[in-house]
């Protein structure tokens, strides 16, 4: 009996191999698909709906807080209720769009978007290998992503409104249903979504690392991976190690708010009544998701370096400057990461000298990141620049990398930090370094590898247009925001029509929101360049940026399994660009040396020899052949 | 030839990249998270229980004699997988089925120390300690019931036949989760009991 069900096995397994070479059904091809490039497609299709909510949020709030005179009644068939008859928006919807939209852009775009589609994508197509190690996970990844913004998405239409305690959901804000009508229903579905969104984010993170190491194809040591590959890499091993933490600290909360426990609650009287918890502590809470917190901002924005790195290399036409250094300082910012959160927590009566451990640790970051400005200059510099779209996001990149970094380390400063906790010069800081630098990353990444998602070239001029438009209204919205901030103008204040100190201020407040709907118009551009050009764009030709990495070597439309016949051998690193004597200005990884002895140095004279061994080793090829 | 000799003795022989079977891969990455989720739970009892208001109570008995039976059914797991490697196919479904079982037994027996916990007024819902404690040992319980799920698929494939020396994959991945789980609950038991 049990050797007819070994042979049943065997052709069961027979015709599933047999399978793949079959043409799929729709749903096999574009919804439930195991092929990275199109869940990686998934990602950003899905990460580019969440943005614009996400940003659409934010004009709205601008407006108020900008124009605060305003009539919002145009607003009334999209929002409803929270527009009041005479046309001002209501005050609790205000702090659930600040919310939402912190929410929305951490998690949903920049960690979700920028991180599952460039990790997806480039992966495997840059270590030369056919697919993720697990397509079924990288499936599940998706869909449980996909999940979780359902639940998000729908949060948004409670009739008590979304979650509205900040992005970071204090308790005893989050904790206690009677502190605000969105800390009931719409917290309850934050807390699901987020629960479903760290399963898709460890689904996926797992995936890339066991990929990046385990399915490299031949000669493609580490020290031969793109900066792309590191940076997702280290990004990846961020998320495994901070997510199952953010994980508990919201498992507590749950406990606290459905089951009466006292994790993070204590002595609290509502209106003179005291509620039977005691015993808790709120600032616990702070410290599990600061754990999580502080890496993610690193989450968001690796990706973008890595990125950015190569964009740079490529259209500098010059080698990338300091790549061992940019391994090392990726691998310091990781490291840092896990030990300075509680710089976020400087005004919550911690011990001053435990304040200034975590000063001291925090202005360390400053080290490996001005390495990285400095290696990213340093390329530039006297190269044969080509200013495509995508290397413009990488320069505006580096610019407000530097800028958004420089106020980090004002912000670094304990002393400092108690004055200018929670006021918009902490706004203006982290949307410079991370929320505009990775929204760069991601664009950089669109424009750059466009060609080889969609097989059509974007249109250039839009592009730069969308550069300039972005870039200057940028800096528009938040140089100025330092100065506001300063002031002492609070975050998260519904108006300040109502204090004497904030009047002078009201021409500049309105001068920000007047640049932050002109950039959020600029959009626009980018959103009709790429859905034109995914159906009439330009083809794209083989290698569009004459690039070295492997995805270029790949057919201009990959079918699943990426690569025709063999999968490419690797004998050099991917930034031999404009090397002396050779006949291009750049030649790719899968050309070896014994091809270029003509640009070759004497050590790599010596390599030539051990092309054979490289040769014979095996491909950690999943299946021999595309489909 | 000789050249390649020759050019040895000089330059570093270029390594085959990394390939661990993958599956296995992933598990062990899979086993960092569950570590992270649990150091972080046990920073935050030890952050709490440093700030006072704790209640002290004594573990029940019972969650010693649970430990020993996790002990055992690690055990059994470890000799169902030597048996595995041999072809020994009645020891290997004696063994995990054993394994089994006494996995559910430590489960029910987890199940009866919450009960002696309510019964010496040590609630879910209360001091931080007593939640702690519930969500230590509901943490693993879960867990624990994810192992089962594991377990079971090895158990059929056994019956089936389908372990053998030749493939051994499937309970080599369902041995090294185990095995951690049952660690895993050694640590949390010296723990529990260290900072009670």
């Amino acid at each position: 009996m049990s050797a007819i069900e070994g042979l049943d096995t065997a052709q069961h397994h027979e015709a599933e191999h047999e399978h793949h070479h079959e043409a799929q059904n729709f749903w096999q091809k574009y919804i439930f698909c195991e092929d990275h490039k199109v869940i990686a497609k998934q990602y950003l299709i899905t990460g580019i709906m969440w943005a614009v909510i996400g940003i659409s949020m934010s004009v709205i709030f601008r407006i108020q807080l900008g124009l605060p005179d305003s009539n919002l009644s145009w607003l009334k068939p999209i929002l409803g209720g929270w527009i009041s008859d005479s046309g001002k928006l209501d005050p609790n919807f205000y702090l659930a769009l600040v919310t939402m939209h912190g929410t929305i852009m951490v998690f949903f775009v920049l960690t979700a978007g920028l991180s599952g589609t460039f990790s997806n994508f480039l992966i495997p197509l840059q270590i030369g290998a056919r697919d993720m190690a697990s397509g079924f996970m990288n499936m599940l990844s998706y869909w449980f992503f996909f999940l979780a913004s359902v639940i998000m998405f729908a949060s948004l239409f409670l009739q008590n409104g979304p979650a509205a305690g900040g992005w970071v959901i204090y308790p005893p804000l989050s904790a206690l249903p009677q502190a605000h009508p969105g800390s009931g229903m719409g917290m309850t579905l934050w807390l699901a979504s987020m629960a479903l969104f760290i399963v898709s984010q460890l689904l996926g993170g797992i995936n890339y690392i066991t990929t990046v190491i385990n399915l490299r194809t031949r000669g493609m040591s580490f020290d031969k991976l793109p900066l792309t590959i590191w940076s997702f890499l280290i990004t990846a091993v961020l998320g495994l190690i901070s997510f199952p933490v953010l994980f508990s600290s919201v498992l507590l909360l749950i406990f606290d708010r459905h089951f009466g426990t006292s994790f993070y609650l204590s002595d609290i009287y509502i209106n003179g009544e005291a509620l039977p918890n005691v015993g808790g502590s709120p600032i616990l809470f702070q410290h599990l998701f600061w754990f999580l917190g502080h890496p993610e901002v690193y989450i968001v924005l690796l990706p973008g370096l890595g990125i950015t790195s190569e964009v740079i290399a490529t259209n500098s036409r010059k080698p990338i400057f300091g790549y061992r250094a940019m391994i090392a300082s990726m691998l310091g910012i990781a490291f840092l990461a896990f030990i300075v959160w509680a710089h976020h927590m400087f005004v919550t009566g911690m011990n001053p000298f435990l304040g200034s451990v975590f000063m001291f640790l925090t202005l360390i970051i400053a080290v490996p990141s001005a390495v990285k400005g400095f290696n990213y200059i340093t390329t530039l510099w006297k190269g044969n620049i080509v200013f495509t779209p995508g290397m413009l996001f990488s320069i505006g990149l580096v610019s407000l990398f530097v800028s958004g970094g420089l106020t980090g380390i004002i912000l670094g400063n304990s002393a400092l930090d108690i004055q200018l906790h929670d006021t918009y010069f902490v706004v203006a800081h982290f949307h410079l370094v991370m929320g505009a630098a990775s929204a760069f990353g991601l664009f950089a990444g669109v424009y750059h590898w466009f060609p080889k998602m969609f097989g059509r070239m974007m249109n250039t001029t839009l592009g730069q247009i969308h550069f300039w438009f972005t870039f200057v209204g940028i800096y528009l919205v938040f140089i100025p925001m330092h100065y506001v901030g300063i002031a002492g103008f609070p975050r998260r204040y519904y108006q300040f029509t109502s204090y004497d100190f904030t009047h002078k201020f009201m021409d500049m407040n309105m001068f920000i929101s007047i640049a932050a709907i002109l950039s959020f118009l600029a959009q626009f551009i980018f959103l009709w360049n790429f859905f034109y050009s995914i159906f009439k764009g330009k083809k794209a030709p083989q290698n569009p940026w004459r690039s070295n990495t492997l995805e270029w070597t790949a057919p201009i439309n990959p079918g699943h399994g990426n690569w025709v016949g063999e999968i490419p051998a690797v004998y050099r690193w991917s930034y031999d660009y404009s090397k002396p004597g050779a006949k291009e200005d750049f030649i790719p990884q899968n050309i070896p040396y014994s091809q270029t002895l003509e640009s070759n140095f004497p050590h790599e004279n010596e390599l030539i020899a051990t092309e054979k061994v490289i040769e014979s080793q095996n491909f950690n090829d999943q299946f021999n052949t595309a489909h | 030839m000789e050249n390649v000799q020759q050019y040895k003795l000089n330059i570093e022989e270029p390594k085959a990249t990394l390939a661990m079977d993958p599956s296995k891969f992933i598990l062990w990455l899979f086993l960092v998270s569950i570590i992270m989720l649990f150091a972080s739970q046990s920073s935050a009892y030890l952050v709490r229980r440093a700030e006072g208001n704790w209640l002290e109570f004594e573990m029940p008995r019972i969650f010693w004699y649970s430990t020993a039976v996790l002990v055992i059914s690690s055990a059994a797991m470890q000799w169902a997988y030597f048996a595995a490697k041999k072809d020994l196919f009645n020891q290997l479904k004696i063994a995990i089925s054993i394994t089994f079982v006494l996995g559910l037994a430590f489960l029910w027996m987890q199940f009866e120390g919450w009960k002696q916990l309510v019964d010496m007024n040590v609630y879910f819902v209360g001091n931080p300690s007593g939640s702690f404690f519930y969500v230590f040992t509901g943490l693993h319980g879960f867990h624990i019931i994810s192992g089962l799920i594991v377990l079971l698929y090895s158990w059929a494939a056994a019956f089936k036949l389908r372990v053998h020396a030749k493939n051994l994959r499937r309970i080599q991945i369902c041995v090294t989760y185990w095995h951690f789980l049952d660690i895993l609950w050694l640590y949390l038991f010296v723990f529990l009991l260290t900072f009670n």
